[in-house]
């Protein structure tokens, strides 16, 4: 583990007009963490998300993220070419509704294939091959990799998505509720699968997130947002157990008991 | 031919004529790249040609010899029509002849007869964006052109040997054009895109309705995408020409009863007569010496 951050975020603000989407939000995030963003609708969590992941240009403030060389580079400078090689290679963006980031009129195999083929693999057999492996990992059948993800459950799209994402080997993943709209049993199985694979594979990631339960299973720090404002940010397990911000305390005892 | 007068030369006005060849200029500046124009109206439909006669008409001279073909053949409607346009409004000389042409029109093919430097093709384009069915976004398409963001052109191959077997894309099989540009050769044959390799002649691409013309200039090399697996391969035919016996070239099916009789001939109609003048015969080619007698492809 290398004792620098992998994205530094400096003051970073987004404005639509006269209203705030994010106001004034700076972390750090380590190689290998995963950060969760909780709040409730409204509070700009996918605003930050927007632009962290460069889909939304800020109003002001800095990002800048350690490319693979080492080098720290600010993301709004980059060219749009750089951003976008570098949003489908070492980033990934898992949507909330899988039909935003899988081709769903062409096959699994061909969807997680997309990004090495994107990246210059031109050897159909291995691009299959390693589709397979990646499907497995992914709890998906192998003779369901010549079936179009229209003929899949919610469950298995967000898993076909997640296979997509994660097949070049990204370092930085961008989650936007990946458990949004799925039935309970099938959520604990994706966070599971979710959990897995971030340690396996010693992924950052951002996860933005309403669901209290969902940040706490999957990541180790949080940052609470309130109005576009980080309103109070820690260790996941400090934050739910010991909340010292109003609104968090509202926030935590808002969790409907069973 | 006495209202001629009421036209400009070759059917376009000058400005318009300008217009376009300012864009076919810009489009042998970069090979591959579609540029924009602003189409105009044609006493034809869309689809019919409308972008290659705008291209055939903003290059053509008095002294340019034109040939016209669809699907390989001179004799076809659109082919005999385009033509007759042409010697109306330009008064130029015709012919079926691909070497004795200056300018060839075509549409869906390259003629077997390899072509030669200072020969124009002009292709007749539909669709001249090859990623349109992957990505239905022109914003997008564009961008993806500009940044020479390509994998998905790989994916639809991809998706062809998942599904079939092999790369089952047939024609409009799409192109890297010197290295730089993806381009769709239009709806050619594949049989026909490794003449558009490094040929001597000139290749402009007209889509009317679309709006947008490109070039492929003479020596430049136009690749064939595929998998290092999955080599690109053209069509083979396992028997040759019906009628003139000719190999190695590209058959069209033609129905002949209705007790499933065919017979396989070539494409393009000039090459085929051509052969059977110089006395190469092919096992249903008529006995009977032939010089005057047309091949009459079923339509």
């Amino acid at each position: 583990m290398t004792d620098e951050p992998l994205l530094r975020v400096s003051a970073l603000s987004k404005f639509y007009g006269s209203r705030v989407g994010c106001d004034n939000v700076s972390f750090d995030l380590w190689p290998g963490e995963v950060l969760a963003v909780v709040g409730e609708s409204g509070s700009g969590k996918t605003t930050l998300l927007n632009c962290l992941s460069t889909r939304l240009l800020p109003s002001s403030g800095t990002a800048s993220y350690r490319m693979r060389d080492g080098q720290f580079r600010e993301l709004y400078r980059m060219s749009e070419a750089e951003r976008r090689f570098l949003m489908r290679t070492d980033w990934g963006f898992v949507h909330q509704n899988p039909a935003d980031g899988l081709r769903m009129t062409v096959s699994a195999g061909a969807n997680v294939g997309e990004r090495l083929m994107a990246v210059g693999d031109r050897h159909y057999g291995k691009i299959r091959a390693t589709a397979v492996d990646w499907l497995s990992r992914v709890e998906i059948e192998e003779d369901r990799i010549d079936d179009e993800p229209r003929a899949f459950s919610g469950g298995m799209r967000q898993r076909l998505q997640i296979a997509r994402n994660l097949v070049t080997g990204p370092r930085l993943v961008f989650m936007d509720e990946p458990t949004g709209g799925l039935d309970v049993s099938v959520q604990a199985r994706l966070l599971d699968l979710l959990r897995g694979l971030v340690t396996d594979l010693g992924l950052a990631a951002i996860v933005v997130t309403h669901d209290l339960a969902v940040a706490r299973l999957l990541s180790q720090r949080m940052m609470v947002m309130k109005d576009g404002r980080v309103v109070e940010s820690g260790l996941t397990d400090r934050v739910l157990d010991d909340p010292r911000a109003p609104y968090t305390q509202l926030l935590v005892s808002s969790i409907l008991q069973v | 031919m006495t209202d001629i007068a009421t036209y400009n030369f070759a059917y376009l006005d000058e400005q318009t004529k300008r217009m376009i060849r300012r864009a076919i200029l810009k489009g042998i500046a970069i090979p591959g790249y579609q540029v924009p124009f602003a189409s105009r109206e044609m006493p034809m439909p869309y689809g019919w040609g409308t972008g290659g006669v705008q291209v055939t008409a903003s290059i053509i001279g008095p002294d340019d010899v034109l040939k016209v073909i669809d699907q390989g053949a001179d004799d076809t409607t659109n082919a005999v029509s385009i033509r007759a346009f042409f010697k109306k409004v330009a008064d130029v000389a015709v012919t079926t002849e691909t070497a004795k042409a200056t300018i060839i029109q075509t549409r869906h093919r390259i003629p077997e007869h390899p072509l030669t430097a200072g020969q124009v093709l002009v292709y007749q384009v539909p669709i001249p964006e090859p990623l349109r069915f992957l990505e239905p976004r022109e914003t997008e398409t564009r961008k993806m052109h500009a940044l020479e963001e390509y994998g998905l052109m790989h994916v639809k191959l991809y998706e062809d040997i998942a599904k079939h077997g092999r790369i089952a894309t047939t024609y409009a099989y799409p192109v890297k054009v010197e290295g730089r540009y993806v381009m769709d050769p239009s709806p050619t044959p594949k049989f026909d895109n490794p003449k558009m390799h490094r040929s001597p002649a000139l290749q402009l691409f007209g889509a009317g309705r679309e709006k947008r013309i490109y070039a492929v200039p003479p020596f430049t090399d136009v690749v064939s995408l595929d998998f290092e697996d999955h080599p690109f391969e053209i069509q083979t035919f396992d028997q040759p020409c019906a009628l003139c016996g000719a190999e190695n070239v590209y058959l069209d099916e033609v129905i002949l009863d209705d007790h499933g009789g065919h017979m396989f001939v070539c494409s393009d109609t000039d090459h085929c007569e051509k052969r059977r003048e110089d006395g190469h015969r092919g096992h249903l080619a008529p006995e009977t010496h032939l010089a005057s007698e047309k091949m009459e492809p079923a339509q």
